[in-house]
């Protein structure tokens, strides 16, 4: 194909990009195709899906389209806020209140001529498998750990394996996760079915802080304790507004503010400002334009190597860090066997003691460091018939909700029962095998 | 109620705006930020991205300088250059775009190439608090590192070179007083309580105590208690090897209250007092870093210049020579543990009075001192003492190097030693050194061309090698790197560009803040293999 059917400029505008795809050189990918083509997949014809129109949002759209990406889709649900200006460089004040994606979409689009983004303003969870699959490659720029654990799920699910059982290239979807925290940050590669997925390195993420009850309710000692003490506990027993709390409404934080400040000193104790209020009401995460613009940029090199082959991706984790100085590492994470989401070993999970209640069994798998479910729905399959356990939501929450309070051994599971658990974490349900130690048969024995 | 409940602060728009910034550097460092004025040399994508990463955040002013007209690929990698701009200033366009990112922020553009305004203003560049060149040749670098470092304003050097990235940083002295420290030690003096702590802590009576106030005893009273019985026993040592501390260790277990049959009850103060045996018992001495800090010429002998960070570490002396244990003044903060509230307030209220005594005392120098040094007594404040006398065990000084003498002799041991291994990212500095001497030669970077791809790699080879000679360094690294660089031909890639600018941008910020600990003064980026390295030259 010769350069000249392609619009604008594209000669020269595009001439670096070329310089490394177009000349050999003795680094390049064993694979590489080292032709015009290379540019013109990239163009014309890879598709990139962007999940976050956030922090990191904002620079994959700018770093992909400058890289010569044309055909990109964004999905945000989120409308911009004024705390979101001080780094998401594509959003105005005048743009607050209006759907991230569409706004960074329209300003992409008119800036770069040539480049197509189409804006999604809804929930990755809106859209099924069929949509997914339209994409070369997906790259995530997301806050929530919950939606990058579902279309990870996804991804990997949409992998097909031909008659011998080997995984079909075409059927892969290679994902590229970005995360930041203040001065911290990861990127990380992941081809599903071949390297590490989110849900085999789920340790990696630290759980939320959380303070116990008692400590709240009895024992305050930070500034923390009092806010979440009216959060908690007093904004239940005196409703003002007769609402959830919302913590982007002024007069929420503001009465909590007040509340905060009045039981911090009847227990004598410093520190309760308003910005620390907003910080624990909305758990609200520091974040600054820098690390963000660090690991896009890393994020959509990966994007570039993986759509190009112009070098090896990156195998397949990096950390990020420059609190002391610039500092990285770069590893790479192992998949487990028994990972819930493309582990090729059923997992089991070990019940270590009889009388567990159906309840507490649902704990464990919120607050497994290797499970982290949300709001499990349980079915068991006993003697080749499936049972509802527990469903979280609906009229069957009403019917189900009694097995709670039953132990396991009263709702007839064993060991080697097989339990199917669904969860918000994933668009599709995962299989574990309960495992009794000691096997509740012996002990009653 | 009878506190008065205060009016709740009605936030302003800055702050709703930086708000998930300010958490990090507070705002004492949004102010230094927003009074800072910096200058960018060059509106290439990298520079621009630098830019926008301190525009965001709401840096004072900026002024770019760049005499170049826009080109094609200009626009192709750079986002603050928009499709119909071509042929016009390139510092113009760049600054107009970057100015829609902030309305609070000033900004100006210099049409004009640095090295030309230097000759006819030499003037121009003593206003600003940091200056960021980027793909600057080597002669007019050596010019602005000579210029800058007399005029001790912080200079930083990046490049975006292919799939490689370069960042430098050269400032005569850099001192920081919140660095931040991801783990902190805290600072509960068990060794040497302070008398008030001590006595505190001698009426409290463990023995006679029910398993309610027991367990809720903070645990530094709890380690305190049988970290005393065990030096006791032990000619009043502390503890030192594995083995003493775990002695110590079962001597706080064997405490814990059982019940009728024996078995320990649940304790949670006693097992997070058997926890800090590790890193709570430990003398409290001046570390190394603040000892060379305290000890350093310019700490010892002030002068009538001498800053604020100097006065005040000679105060710090002053207090550590004038304590009979010569330790630095008390934290004043202590970890969330478990404990009543009453317990623990008392214990926190303690730690905190000591501190603020301790730094009226430094503050009580630090009046002195500028009285000596006829400096006006506003010139620090008591609020200033107090977060130096808070962060004393941090205090960081890094004296830098000039960028100039590095280009003419560089770290000979240090490029040495990293190519005794042969992949070392070392390499990638030696290349874009060898670049600059081609640029420096033919006027062209190689590879530039399509055409003089194959004959540039002999020529910059050559350049190499003179270079290694000169350094007394070897041997010559693998042809590829060479071919590689060559192949690059000066293409700024826009992923690489916004890599180096964002890391660029911090360590900009840092320097501006005078928080957090910046880069120590060379950093790599090698794209290709997503790796980089730090080099002190
Ligand atoms: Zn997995």
């Amino acid at each position: 194909m010769s350069s000249g059917e392609t619009p604008d400029n594209f000669h020269y505008r595009w001439n670096h990009v070329r310089k490394i795809l177009e000349r050999p050189g003795p680094f390049c990918h064993p694979n590489e195709d080292r032709s015009v083509n290379v540019l013109q997949f990239i163009m014309n014809t890879c598709k990139i899906l962007v999940i976050g129109a956030g922090g990191l949002g904002c620079e994959l759209l700018k770093d992909l389209a400058l890289m010569g990406f044309r055909s990109i889709d964004v999905i945000d649900m989120d409308t911009i806020e004024l705390s979101n200006l001080n780094r998401q460089f594509l959003f105005r004040r005048k743009d607050i209140g209006s759907s991230k994606a569409e706004v960074a979409a329209k300003f992409l689009n008119s800036r770069i001529p040539g480049c197509v983004v189409t804006p999604h303003c809804c929930k990755i969870q809106d859209y099924d498998e069929s949509f997914y699959r339209q994409f070369h490659l997906v790259i995530c720029g997301l806050d929530s750990i919950v939606a990058r654990r579902w279309i990870n799920s996804m991804l990997v699910s949409m992998q097909t394996y031909d008659d011998d059982g080997e995984l079909e290239e075409s059927s892969i979807i290679p994902m590229i996760d970005g995360g930041t925290e203040g001065f911290k940050g990861n990127a990380r590669v992941i081809i599903p079915g071949i390297s590490a997925c989110i849900e085999c390195t789920l340790d990696l993420f630290p759980p939320q802080v959380t303070y116990p009850l008692c400590t709240i309710a009895n024992t305050p000692r930070l500034p923390e304790h009092c806010i979440e003490y009216v959060k908690v506990l007093l904004w239940q027993k005196e409703n003002p507004w007769n609402v959830p709390i919302d913590g982007d409404d002024p007069s929420h934080v503001t009465w909590i503010y007040e509340k905060a400040l009045d039981r911090a000193s009847q227990f004598n104790i410093q520190g309760v400002t308003y910005r620390l209020v907003q910080g624990v009401v909305k758990n609200i995460i520091p974040a600054v334009a820098s690390t963000n613009a660090v690991i896009s940029a890393a994020c959509s090199t990966e994007a570039f190597k993986l759509a190009t082959r112009c070098f090896l991706p990156l195998d397949n984790y990096m950390v990020f860090n420059d609190v002391d100085g610039i500092y990285t590492y770069t590893y790479e994470a192992e998949r487990k066997e028994d990972c819930l989401v493309c582990g090729q070993v059923q997992r089991t999970l070990t019940i270590k003691r009889s009388g567990m209640k159906l309840e507490e069994l649902i704990a464990l798998l919120c607050e497994d460091a290797e499970l982290q479910m949300k709001n499990p729905g349980l079915t068991a399959l006993i003697d080749d018939k499936s049972r509802t356990l527990y469903m979280p939501r609906g009229t069957i929450e009403e019917q189900t909700r009694a097995n709670l309070k039953m132990t396991l051994e009263e709702l007839g599971l064993r060991d080697g029962t097989q339990l199917v658990v669904a969860d918000a974490t994933s668009p599709s349900t995962a299989v574990l095998t309960l495992k009794f130690v000691p096997p509740i048969d012996v002990e009653m024995q | 109620m009878a506190s008065p409940a205060p009016k709740s602060p009605e936030q302003s728009e800055k702050s709703k705006k930086y708000d998930r910034q300010l958490r990090l550097w507070g705002d004492d460092g949004q102010v230094a930020l927003e009074q800072a004025k910096v200058c960018l040399i060059n509106a290439t994508s990298t520079g621009t991205e630098i830019l926008k990463s301190l525009i965001l955040p709401g840096v004072g002013a900026f002024t770019i300088v760049d005499g170049k007209k826009i080109t094609e690929e200009d626009i192709g990698c750079n986002f603050f250059l928009d499709a119909d701009s071509c042929g016009q200033s390139r510092a113009q366009v760049a600054t107009q775009l970057l100015l829609e990112l902030n309305p609070d922020v000033r900004g100006d553009y210099v049409d004009e190439n640095a090295e030309v305004l230097l000759e006819n203003n030499p003037d121009f560049f003593n206003s600003f608090t940091v200056v960021i060149g980027t793909s600057v040749p080597e002669r007019l670098l050596i010019l602005l590192s000579k210029k800058l470092w007399n005029l001790d304003i912080p200079f930083v050097s990046c490049q975006s070179y292919g799939f490689v990235g370069y960042i430098r940083l050269q400032f005569t002295e850099h001192t920081v007083v919140e660095t931040h420290p991801d783990n902190e030690i805290p600072d509960l003096r068990l060794d040497a309580p302070f008398p008030e702590l001590k006595q505190h802590m001698d009426t409290v009576d463990l023995e006679s105590m029910e398993l309610k106030d027991h367990a809720h005893v903070p645990y530094v009273i709890v380690l305190y208690k049988y970290l005393e019985k065990w030096r006791q026993a032990n000619d009043g040592r502390l503890p030192q090897t594995y083995k003493e501390k775990e002695s110590l260790r079962e001597l706080i277990r064997s405490g814990i209250l059982t019940d009728e049959e024996g078995i320990p009850q649940a304790e949670e103060n006693f097992e997070e007092a058997i926890k800090a045996v590790n890193y709570a018992v430990i003398p409290t001495v001046v570390p190394p870093e603040v000892r060379k800090i305290l000890d350093a010429d310019c700490c010892v002998n002030l002068t009538s210049e001498s800053k604020p960070f100097w006065i005040m570490a000679k105060a710090l002396r002053d207090f550590v020579e004038g304590e009979d244990q010569g330790r630095l003044p008390v934290r004043g903060s202590i970890p969330d543990m478990t404990a009543d509230t009453h317990r623990y307030i008392s214990l926190q209220q303690m730690y905190h009075s000591q501190a603020s005594k301790d730094a009226e005392v430094v503050f009580k120098h630090v009046q002195q001192l500028l009285h000596q040094l006829n400096q006006p007594p506003d010139t620090i404040s008591e609020k200033d003492v107090r977060l130096f006398c808070k962060h004393a065990v941090n205090l960081h000084v890094v004296r830098g190097t000039s960028l100039a003498d590095e280009c003419v002799a560089a770290n000979r041991e240090n490029i040495a030693l990293a190519l005794e291994n042969p992949e070392s990212t070392m390499i990638f500095y030696i290349m874009l050194r060898g670049v600059d001497r081609f640029f420096a030669e033919y006027n062209t970077y190689p590879g530039e061309f399509d055409n003089q791809v194959e004959p540039d790699i002999a020529k910059l080879k050559a350049c190499i090698s003179k270079l290694l000679v000169e350094w007394g360094c070897g041997p010559f690294p693998k042809d590829d790197y060479v071919h590689e660089i060559c192949r690059y031909g000066a293409a700024e890639l826009h992923s690489v560009a916004a890599f180096v600018g964002g890391c660029a941008a911090q360590e900009t910020i840092k320097l501006i803040t005078h928080q957090y600990k910046p880069l120590n003064n060379t950093f790599i980026y090698d794209g290709i293999t997503s790796n980089t390295a730090t080099y002190v030259f």
